[in-house]
């Protein structure tokens, strides 16, 4: 009996296989058809889930760039960008599932991906071994271009927005006693509060209280009312916009009148929407602000309005700038054909003027460019000081 | 006879099918398939283990997925920290390790089962299910093993061989398990524990015995997933997941191991043949349809594609009918 | 001793809001022994016709609570429709099926409802327009007791009351006691049975409604998926109460929201979720029916 079950088993197994193998070897038949006059570029991120919202913020970026080139009359090498984006649900399994349906069956020339450090390291490795470059907008753990060669990105990395937030409270803000709030279910977040500890207790400052959330939490009063008994000066929240602007209404609320400090994940018209008042005069990190003078973000925020119909946030931007950066290197590159090339063009970059700032990439294939901390003043931030790597 | 072809034919066999498929597989599909194929087994082991707690032995369990997690941080710290512990085979070190992470789950799964002893239905479902999130959190929170950042590097030493493998001992255990006078035991223990206690059947002592070698598997599938993605990470073993297996068991039927079986590589396929949709249309229909289709098969089939029946018991019952 | 007084009053405010989703799982259970998933995306649909609701009065720009009772009205309405809807065509064909499979199918309706609500209302959060202004009510030293907290507190304990009034002395609460007593039997009494848990579910869904105004405007961020974890929580409370039982569901909540809130107030905030389970798990390991929930033993 058992044995005829395994039989039955394993002619199931390979119907239901051969039925996927046939489709496949129609998509791949379409793809060679149009390979000629298309390049294609593929995308994976949290399109679906609970971080749906990056994800989708990212990769409105990203078909802004694209949509620039195919529309320009040269466009690139005379050949259309194609972007194929598959979503990972935030999963870092899916997330490799998604970048080896993308390399071995869709054959991309290039990956842009993740949002989150978690996914992409689940997925950089498969880039690398199959040898087909990635960028990651925004993925900020050092780690994750330590996977090879092949592993490049446009954001800050932890150490530095770390450092540079704890240099800005010990040095411009002035402040002694710092509270961290971090989401312990980010890694970007755990990453930042880690850096941010280990400079400010070098500059001689001192953490009075260290508390945790979790990403979609709405409550945070308990933590806010501890953090409130340690009387800190200043109170630092790595995290993203969709809780600090929460987190600051609760703490007014509470009567802590301290100043916030965060990391780029603020970035968004959500924080000050959802904050009001209370968000108003904390500091953040960032690539640039709203308020520049600086003629490519304002054109980019024209375009993003006209085109979404609302701001763009910092992961927008990081988008844009990761699919601008391989844009840029396409041009550059000896061939469109070989990996190889298009790598080492992305490598030599130097001096890009994105959206988010002069972006060089350095050996450790990391973006280096200079880092702003702003000031929020309502719908508009406001240029605080810049800090260089 | 019997003996000599239980004993030593059926393992040399199945470990030339292994061999077989391992070598075949990776020349007739390219590595996404591959991919689907690793992930299919992952979870045909898990929904056939999650089906002898909640089809066989009728408790119901929502917290696979911490023993999945269990499992595969053991066995992934092992990789990590002694790389050649047991020799300088790399299949057998993973061989090894999958055991030892197993053992960790089976361990967490006695002492879920333990209260199964005064709880009963919903009941015991939060406590596995409370315990499936306290495992995770607790992880989040353990910087040896990388918290929110996730364990990276770990060495890909699951192949195909490997998961087939596994995927055949979780089903050969489950099956003869539950021919077997301990499997009645089960059974009667879902069907009416009063009855079955009456009739001296230990009712504790087989819920425990369920809850541990369920985890054992679950232990074994999460070691195969932690060396087959290469990289680790808490949010890999959400609630959610535990959903989904719960999911494959009652699509496949309730105490259907061939349904299960058949179950698990729908729930896995099925997103990933949704994608060309997206493609297409741009937004992203997939989760929308899946849950339709759950829907719908459960107003249609609400016994599951087999009840409790197996794939031969159909084939059979076919054979009879037009013969 | 302040922040202690402030953590209660956090904890409070916190437990009333996880009550009324509690509340909507307990009575659903009572009647059929169902875990209806889906009643935490009622609760994240209720905020969603409130914010669409607002809108189209225009009501943001009048704060007040005129303007909040009409967009709780709106809301509950919205829901109890929704609810009825979601027993009509998921729950009640699989009405003689194995409790299982109603299970299967209330994931598959919160699926739906999370996922169609990503492409429906977007899946970045949207901003709860302000229908009520907050001010505070009271203050002893340095612990502030806020309107917020106070209307919360007071809608959910009016409804509460309102639901036990319903439940204990009128006719069709004491046809849904008998229903959830036998359900063959009550039938067998002249009860529709089946109209009695289109009842229940348009209450338990007008109740989940009530709580996703009330978490709007007090936490103005509303998201497709801001039912996942606040439901759990409910759904633990509700089971921690003893599941089925309404005034035990309330004590869940409150002991769950006080739970946490000490817990995370007293040192371990990384820990806070894993032991809001540990707790549960001690005390289902002495009180297996949950705190006042009946344990029966069952017979032959």
């Amino acid at each position: 009996m058992l044995i005829k079950t395994l039989l039955s088993l394993t002619a199931l197994t390979l119907t239901l296989t051969s039925c996927t193998k046939k489709q496949e070897a129609e998509n791949s038949a379409g793809t060679t058809a149009a390979e000629s006059s298309e390049i294609l570029v593929g995308e994976y991120g949290s399109m679906t889930g609970g971080e749906a919202t990056f994800g989708i913020s990212t990769h409105q970026g990203i078909m802004l760039a694209f949509k620039e080139v195919n529309s320009s009359p040269e466009k690139l090498k005379g050949k259309t960008l194609k972007l194929l984006s598959l979503d990972d649900q935030g999963k870092p399994e899916e997330a490799a599932t998604a970048v080896t349906k993308l390399i071995t069956q869709d054959k991309v020339m290039a990956i842009i991906g993740e949002v989150a450090s978690s996914r992409s390291l689940a997925a950089a490795p498969i880039s690398q071994q199959y040898k087909v470059p990635m960028i990651s907008p925004s993925s900020t753990n050092p780690k994750v271009t330590e996977v090879g060669d092949f592993i490049f990105r446009v954001c800050f990395i932890d150490p530095f927005q770390g450092t540079v937030m704890a240099k800005f409270a010990a040095e411009n803000l002035k402040v002694k006693k710092v509270a961290i709030m971090r989401d312990v279910k980010s890694d970007y977040s755990v990453g930042l509060a880690n850096y941010f500890k280990e400079t400010f207790t070098k500059m001689g400052g001192s953490i009075v209280s260290e508390q945790t959330y979790v990403s979609n939490d709405i409550d945070f009063k308990a933590q806010l009312t501890s953090i409130k008994t340690s009387k800190p000066d200043a109170i630092f929240i790595p995290g993203y916009y969709t809780e600090v602007g929460l987190i600051a209404r609760q703490a007014r609320g509470l009567g802590l009148k301290v100043p916030l400090l965060g990391g780029d994940g603020w970035d968004s018209s959500k924080l000050f929407e959802i904050g009001k008042d209370s968000i108003v005069g904390s500091y953040f990190s960032n690539h640039y602000t709203t308020d520049t003078t600086d003629p490519r973000a304002k054109d980019f925020i024209a375009a993003f309005k006209k085109e979404f119909n609302a701001v763009p946030d910092g992961l927008a931007a990081l988008g844009y700038d990761a699919a601008k950066v391989l844009i840029d290197a396409m041009k550059r590159s000896k061939s469109l054909t070989s990996s190889t090339d298009l790598r080492d063009a992305i490598a030599s970059t130097k001096d890009f003027a994105g959206v988010t700032g002069m972006i060089t990439v350095n050996e450790q294939r990391n973006a280096t460019k200079s880092a702003v901390v702003v000031k929020v003043a309502g719908d508009n931030n406001t240029f605080v000081t810049t800090i260089n790597p | 006879m019997v003996d000599f072809k239980r004993s030593i034919l059926m393992p040399v066999l199945v470990i030339l099918v292994c061999l077989g498929i391992d070598y075949v597989v990776p020349e007739i599909f390219n590595p996404y398939l591959q991919t689907l194929i690793a992930y299919s087994g992952i979870n045909i082991i898990l929904a056939v283990s999650l089906n002898l707690v909640n089809g066989f032995t009728g408790q119901f369990s929502i917290g696979h997925a911490g023993f999945m997690a269990a499992g595969a941080y053991m066995s992934a710290f092992l990789t990590m920290t002694f790389p050649h512990w047991a020799g300088p085979i790399v299949g057998l070190n993973f061989f090894f390790n999958t055991i030892a992470g197993g053992l960790l789950a089976a361990a967490a799964g006695f002492a879920v089962g333990l209260p199964s002893l005064r709880l009963k239905g919903d009941y015991l479902a939060i406590v596995t299910l409370g315990f499936g999130e306290i495992i995770r959190v607790v992880l989040l929170n353990i910087e040896a093993v990388g918290g929110a950042r996730g364990m990276y590097g770990i060495h890909h030493s699951a192949s195909i061989f490997w998961t087939g493998f596994w995927v055949f001992i979780c089903c050969f255990t489950v099956t003869r398990l539950m021919n077997s006078t301990h499997g009645r035991a089960f059974l009667s223990v879902r069907e009416d524990e009063i009855a079955a206690e009456s009739m001296g059947v230990d009712t504790t002592k087989y819920k425990v015995r369920a809850f541990v070698i369920s985890s054992f598997f679950a232990g074994v599938a999460g070691s195969i997933f932690a060396h087959y993605l290469c990289y680790l990470n808490p949010s890999s073993f959400a609630f959610m997941k535990s959903i989904d297996v719960v999911v494959m068991v009652v699509l496949g039927g309730m105490g259907s191991i061939s349904g299960s079986f058949v179950a698990a590589i729908i729930i896995t396929l099925l997103p990933e043949a949704l994608r060309p949709l997206q493609e297409i249309t741009t937004i992203d229909f997939r989760m929308v349809i899946y849950s339709l289709t759950l829907i719908v098969l459960m107003l249609t089939k609400p016994q599951g594609l087999f009840g409790e029946l197996e794939i031969s018991d159909l084939f059979r019952k076919y054979v009879k009918r037009h013969s | 001793m302040e922040a202690f007084l402030q953590h209660i009053i956090n904890g409070v405010s916190l437990g009333s809001i996880y009550a009324l989703i509690a509340l909507g799982y307990t009575m659903v259970y009572g009647i059929l022994q169902l875990i209806n998933f889906a009643h935490s995306d009622v609760y994240m649909i209720g905020a969603f016709i409130g914010f669409y609701s607002a809108r189209w009065l225009n009501v943001s720009d009048a704060p007040g609570y005129g303007s909040f009772f009409s967009v709780l009205f709106i809301a509950m309405i919205g829901c109890s429709i929704l609810g009825f809807t979601i027993e009509r065509l998921a729950y009640r064909p699989l009405r003689k099926a194995p409790k299982l499979n109603a299970l299967i199918t209330a994931i598959g309706v919160s699926l739906f409802l999370e996922y169609s609500g990503q492409i429906v209302f977007g899946a970045t959060p949207q901003v709860f327009p302000n229908i009520l202004e907050d001010s505070i009510v009271a203050t002893f030293g340095e612990v502030r007791v806020t309107k917020f907290d106070a209307t919360i507190l007071i809608t959910t304990f009016a409804l509460m009351l309102i639901l036990r009034h319903i439940i204990q002395h009128t006719k069709l609460g004491k046809a849904m006691r008998a229903t959830s007593f036998n359900g063959p039997w009550a039938s067998l009494m002249g009860i529709n049975v089946d109209r009695i848990i289109s009842m229940t579910f348009v209450i338990g869904s007008a109740l989940a409604a009530a709580g996703g105004i009330l978490v709007g405007i007090k936490y103005p961020k509303i998201e497709p998926l801001m039912g996942v974890m606040i439901g759990l929580k409910a759904f633990v409370a509700a089971v921690l109460g003893g599941i089925g039982n309404i005034a035990g569901a309330v004590l869940g909540a409150l002991i769950m929201g006080l739970a946490e809130e000490f817990v995370v107030g007293y040192g371990a905030s990384t820990y806070r979720d894993a032991l809001a389970f540990g707790i549960l798990i001690i005390i289902l390991l002495f009180k297996p029916a949950g705190l006042l929930g009946k344990f029966t033993v069952e017979k032959v």
